[in-house]
């Protein structure tokens, strides 16, 4: 396979499964003809994602569309059930130990959870400075200078380092979340939900925070959200997902001036906006489907208002219907 | 529904200087103080805030669901000419469910996973009303699809975890609805919701109020749900109303400085790649919180006047009211 040299990360055709394997009284039901398969969940289903360099990539979509499994996967937490990751326009399969460790530590990712993230038994000393440590970035000795330097970087009082993740408040926790992520110093940072635990005042301050450290310090984001303001204000570009699969992915303004796909219609249409005008809400129909069961063909069709008979039948291909803007709906190929 | 001013003139509830304290050994969280509110009937009232801003804990003192070491110290709460703070414990459980329902957070929560639907409901029928089991089925039924439920008869049998969030979403409201309450209380039930559930969910509730004329104490943290749904709006800050209004107004044109600040903060109000507007610092403890206005540590129209505590007062709009020495539009005297 060829990857973008121009692009930073790279994913091409990747999948996540996660496979549920029979239980042994499952085993046993089989021998005598109970016909039981193991289920299968496709997470993520065969995506591409090109994210260039020093560009923030906003990847949209509900619960169970696999945007975090895809987050994961692109840092490399999770293996790869099928196609290849591209890091400068070199694959990241197969490499040695070392190469793919020191590979590692350029990308890094931010947590949802700003109190799940943290270790309660560690002070924040430790939790930033830890990696930078084993990693060979700084010796021992600098430690408690270079976690100081973080936490300025990040907003944070160096003469708080000794304290523990519980004495901070939820806007801090996301401020250490995020020093502990770039104390390795990374060139591409992948933000799950970092926000969206937090209140609107405080949630400013730390989108703030994003956009200082990108330009002080060059970085790369793909940002995880599923609030389409926040995605709006902070990406350039806005990939959309619906059940593994990408439907939609444009520039964010084209993306929010002109949605091409029923779906991201739709998303749209609900996100709130703060105008003091009362509106009368007009529902998509349906439930989000099963990712253990999902409809045929296109996932969005039992939802969507436009499906055809062909939607029941096929997947729509992902194709560019103006410069840079890509859509997975049969409406744009009649 | 009808319009603020009609509202204004038949309240079905109204709180009076409320005040919640909790008596922890550290000191006296006051989570209310001093919280002053009406509602109309059919009216939807919107009570915006911030974590630990005392929006909930308003609506648990509305319900009598305080518990120790948390006390309503002061204030009244009369509900259609009932003053609730009067009653016995014996009274209060008669009206929670039947006049006054609350709907929560998290429907993963507020059913109980052991119990299908139907005996969930037919109970809190049968807990208030006289009346034979199958008349209580028969409204637990009526109740299902008033909120949308297809099949209701099936979903009567079923169990709560059989149900996706969205759907125990609407088996709680269904619940509050059994008795047809005057007022229903609803905390932040569409935060743990995907968007297009959350859709639904607002246009059911929508059509709820216009249809039964039930009042409607929506809390929430998201201005943009309250912009879309509410007729009146009570922005709380560190257990007190610092601005309450129409939606119109309030959003439009916000006296206070922390309204202005919380609506800059949205990223959809702001131009792309600008810097957001931020309200510095975070939000105090309520414990022991030092006299005057409690936002006047974050406020760039502060100064040695707010020291003491401002009071309620007219601005604006009709109907509008800040408590604030500067606020952002002319008061009247």
């Amino acid at each position: 396979m060829t990857a973008d040299v121009s692009a930073l990360v790279e994913l091409k055709g990747v999948s996540k499964r996660f496979v549920k394997s029979l239980d042994l009284a499952a085993k046993i039901g089989n021998r005598f003809g109970a016909g039981m398969k193991e289920e299968v969940v496709h997470a993520v289903d065969n995506v591409n994602l090109v994210v260039a360099p020093g560009e923030v990539v906003g990847l949209v979509g509900e619960s169970g569309c696999g945007k975090s499994t895809l987050g994961r996967m692109t840092v490399g937490l999770l293996p790869l059930s099928s196609g290849e990751r591209f890091w400068q326009g070199e694959s990241l399969a197969g490499q040695d130990a070392g190469t793919a460790r020191r590979q590692q530590l350029k990308m890094q990712m931010i947590f949802q959870d700003p109190y799940a993230s943290l270790n309660p038994r560690m002070r924040v000393l430790d939790i930033v400075g830890e990696a930078p440590v084993a990693h060979g970035i700084i010796r021992g000795t600098q430690q408690v200078e270079y976690v100081g330097l973080m936490l300025n970087r990040v907003g944070l009082d160096p003469t708080l380092m000794r304290r523990y993740p519980h004495q901070f408040s939820g806007g801090q926790r996301a401020r250490i979340g995020i020093a502990r992520a770039l104390a390795v110093k990374p060139q591409f940072l992948v933000c799950d939900e970092s926000v969206a635990a937090l209140d609107v005042s405080i949630q400013a301050q730390v989108l703030n925070l994003f956009m200082e450290l990108k330009g002080a310090l060059n970085l790369t984001y793909l940002f995880i959200s599923h609030d389409l303001g926040v995605v709006k204000y902070i990406s350039d570009r806005v990939v959309v997902m619906y059940l593994g699969r990408v439907v939609e992915s444009a520039p964010s303004a084209e993306l929010f001036a002109q949605p091409n796909h029923p779906y991201t219609q739709a998303l749209l249409a609900e996100a709130g906006k703060v105008t003091p005008a009362k509106r009368t809400f007009v529902p998509i129909k349906g439930e989000i489907p099963s990712p253990l069961d999902p409809p045929s063909g296109c996932h969005f069709h039992p939802r969507c208002p436009h499906a055809m008979t062909k939607c029941r039948e096929a997947v729509p291909p992902l194709i560019e219907i103006a410069p840079g803007q890509m859509s997975a709906c049969f409406l744009n190929t009649p | 529904m009808i319009d603020s001013d009609e509202a204004l003139t038949e309240p079905v509830l109204e709180v009076d200087g409320l005040r919640t304290h909790f008596f922890t050994k550290a000191g006296v969280v006051k989570a209310v103080d001093d919280v002053s509110f009406t509602v109309g009937r059919g009216e939807v009232l919107g009570l915006v805030g911030e974590s630990g801003s005392g929006k909930s804990m308003t609506g648990y003192s509305l319900m009598g669901l305080i518990d120790p070491p948390g006390r309503i110290v002061d204030g009244s709460i009369i509900l259609d000419g009932i003053a609730l703070r009067t009653l016995t414990p014996e009274q209060q459980r008669h009206m929670r469910g039947n006049r006054i329902a609350m709907i929560f957070q998290d429907p993963m929560m507020t059913l109980n996973p052991v119990l299908r639907i139907d005996v969930q409901m037919i109970e809190a029928v049968l807990a208030h009303k006289h009346v034979t089991r199958e008349v209580a089925r028969a409204r637990a039924r009526e109740a299902l699809v008033k909120v949308g439920i297809a099949s209701p008869d099936e979903r009567l049998q079923a169990y709560p975890h059989q149900f996706s969030g969205g759907m125990r979403q609407r088996v709680a409201i269904a619940i509050a609805l059994l008795n047809r309450p005057d007022l229903i209380i609803a905390d932040e039930p569409t935060t743990a919701l995907d968007v297009t559930i959350q859709g639904q969910i607002l246009y059911e509730i929508q059509k709820l109020t216009r249809e039964t004329g039930t009042a409607l104490i929506w809390i929430t943290h998201d201005l943009s749900v309250v912009a879309g749904l509410a007729d009146r709006v009570c922005v709380m800050y560190a257990g007190r109303i610092v601005e309450q209004g129409s939606c119109e107004e309030v959003l439009a044109h916000p006296a206070h400085p922390y309204t202005q600040g919380l609506l800059d903060s949205v990223p959809a109000n702001n131009e792309r790649g600008q810097r957001l507007k931020q309200i510095p610092g975070m939000t105090p403890s309520l414990l022991d919180l030092p006299p005057g206005c409690p936002f006047r540590e974050r406020c760039s129209y502060a100064d040695a006047e707010c020291e003491v505590s401002p009071e309620m007062r007219p601005a604006g709009g009709p109907g509008q009211s800040v408590r604030c020495f500067h606020p952002l539009v002319p008061v009247h005297s």
